[in-house]
């Protein structure tokens, strides 16, 4: 079964997210896979995180193909305008991958090439009507195609935004537009995400909850104050603070948070954030 | 609007001046005054400066607006200093430099970049207010266009980039699409963030911008 397969039966899935090398030596990123073989359902590919030039998403996407995953195309709307994505789009069809997890991107200037021009011509919300009108055998032209692909189209929603309203509102479109699956930012705080779930129960699209793993007291402090729709209870800061292994606090508290959320959701979806190893610990702890 | 402009570095400027000894300078009354980067006191100013660095300033003229046509009257009247200098540095926007260069065969040098259109919000601080994207949205955005507010230009909403209401580009900023929702929200409005917008049509403003009164 594949990812889409396995949501439609109603198994709780399990994604994870690696990252493509900066540069050509893919072995970091071929033993990170290795780590969760067996135990994830889909990996996620980056595409250029956090604006940092790296090796492509989606040659990284067939790697992960041909080493035995399930992988997950992630595209932003940074670096390519609607030409070049859906071409792209049809480029993933043609090697086999269909999950296509559609992103705006952070900005150019948070990344090592700030004086890139930034793309941004369509948004996340136009990409997936863009992916949607190639699988009716057209292009955003109206141009008809020889031979149309197939999509599992997946969408990002921050279910811990400071205001949730407009977040919201954008989920709707992107449900419209045809996403077919959301993978959330990061939920600490299972009670604001059950709130966040009964916000969008009408949507009827399967959610599969961000889990981050925290490294640091100092590393969570951080990202309240630097990472949008990231919200770190004071209480887990403490946790990690007074922790001796923060490494296994760090498990632990993501091994939580997968156990309070799992019957709100339809799976999860681990970022290590450079800690790909602890993924294979966090499933096993969580009996996932 | 205004051209909001910036001096460029005493560095840059001293490398425009490489091969040339004598010097005019052209200064604006209007935006670049506005901005304290090509009035009267810059002017003088700059003029100071190329003594100390031993250029000869041939002349200098404040034109009132030299976006105009009276640029052609005012070379005439210091025709004899500017045909004494080896260039004409201009301390006004692009446009005015690209005036002065039809109207002299003089190399011509801008002192000035020019950053955007835009206005003094408050003393001293300006702010970009339209990217001229040929196919104004402001009737649906509450008035706050997201073309120019928003670093990404986005059309759908926000980007999900946002910390505490601040832009992930800059935290001096505030997320565009926040203010625009805000403003929606009180005047009842949220319908339309709803809608489904379709990709900016980027050859409305083709480059370069010509227009055909009918």
């Amino acid at each position: 079964m594949n990812l889409r397969e396995k949501l439609a039966s109603g198994k709780f899935v399990v994604t994870c997210e690696v990252g493509p090398p900066k540069g050509v030596d893919v072995s970091d990123m071929q033993r990170s896979a290795d780590g969760v073989r067996g135990k994830v359902d889909a990996v996620n590919i980056t595409d250029q995180q956090s604006s940092v030039m790296r090796l492509g998403s989606l040659a990284s996407c067939v790697l992960l193909k041909q080493w035995g995953f399930e992988p997950v195309f992630q595209v932003t709307c940074r670096d390519r305008n609607r030409i070049a994505l859906q071409s792209d789009l049809l480029s993933a069809y043609v090697l086999g991958i269909e999950n296509v997890l559609c992103l705006t991107g952070d900005y150019v200037t948070l990344g090592d090439h700030p004086e890139a021009k930034p793309v941004f011509d369509l948004d996340s919300v136009s990409l997936i009507d863009a992916a949607r009108e190639l699988e009716k055998g057209r292009d955003l032209a109206g141009k008809k195609l020889k031979g149309s692909p197939t999509f599992f189209l997946g969408a990002c929603v921050s279910p811990e935004a400071d205001l949730l309203d407009p977040q919201i509102i954008k989920m709707e479109k992107k449900v419209e537009a045809g996403a077919q699956f959301f993978q959330t930012q990061a939920v600490f705080d299972a009670r604001r995400f059950a709130d966040f779930i009964s916000m969008v129960r009408h949507l009827n699209v399967p959610i599969l909850a961000g889990v981050v793993v925290l490294r640091s007291a100092a590393m969570s402090r951080y990202m309240n104050e630097k990472a949008a729709g990231i919200r770190v209870p004071q209480g887990l800061i403490d946790e990690m603070d007074k922790a001796e292994d923060k490494s296994a606090k760090g498990v632990e508290i993501a091994v939580r948070t997968i156990a309070e959320v799992k019957g709100l959701c339809q799976g999860v979806h681990i970022m290590t954030i450079g800690m790909e190893k602890r993924i294979s610990d966090i499933i096993d702890a969580a009996g996932l | 609007m205004k051209a909001i402009t910036k001096q460029k570095t005493p560095a840059e400027i001293e490398k425009l001046l490489e091969k040339d000894l004598k010097v005019f300078l052209v200064g604006c009354g209007t935006c670049a005054t506005m901005c304290r980067t090509g009035g009267k006191d810059e002017v003088l100013d700059m003029a100071r400066k190329l003594a100390d660095l031993g250029k000869t300033v041939t002349g200098s003229v404040v034109i009132p607006t030299v976006c105009d046509a009276l640029d052609q009257q005012a070379l005439a009247e210091n025709a004899k200093a500017i045909e004494e200098a080896d260039c004409i540095l201009v301390m006004a926007c692009a446009f005015g430099v690209q005036m002065m260069a039809l109207y002299t065969d003089k190399p011509v040098y801008p002192v000035l970049d020019t950053l955007f259109m835009g206005q003094e919000m408050s003393p001293g601080v300006f702010s970009e207010v339209c990217v001229q994207c040929g196919e104004c949205v402001l009737a649906w955005t509450g008035g706050i266009c997201p073309l120019t507010a928003c670093p990404k230009g986005l059309l759908n909403g926000a980007c999900g980039g946002a910390k505490s209401g601040k832009c992930e580009v800059s935290a001096a900023k505030d997320c565009a699409w926040e203010i625009i929702y805000e403003r929606l929200r009180q005047q009842g409005r949220l319908d339309n963030l709803k809608k489904r917008r379709l990709p900016r049509n980027f050859a409305a403003g083709l480059k370069p911008g010509t227009y055909l009164v009918e």
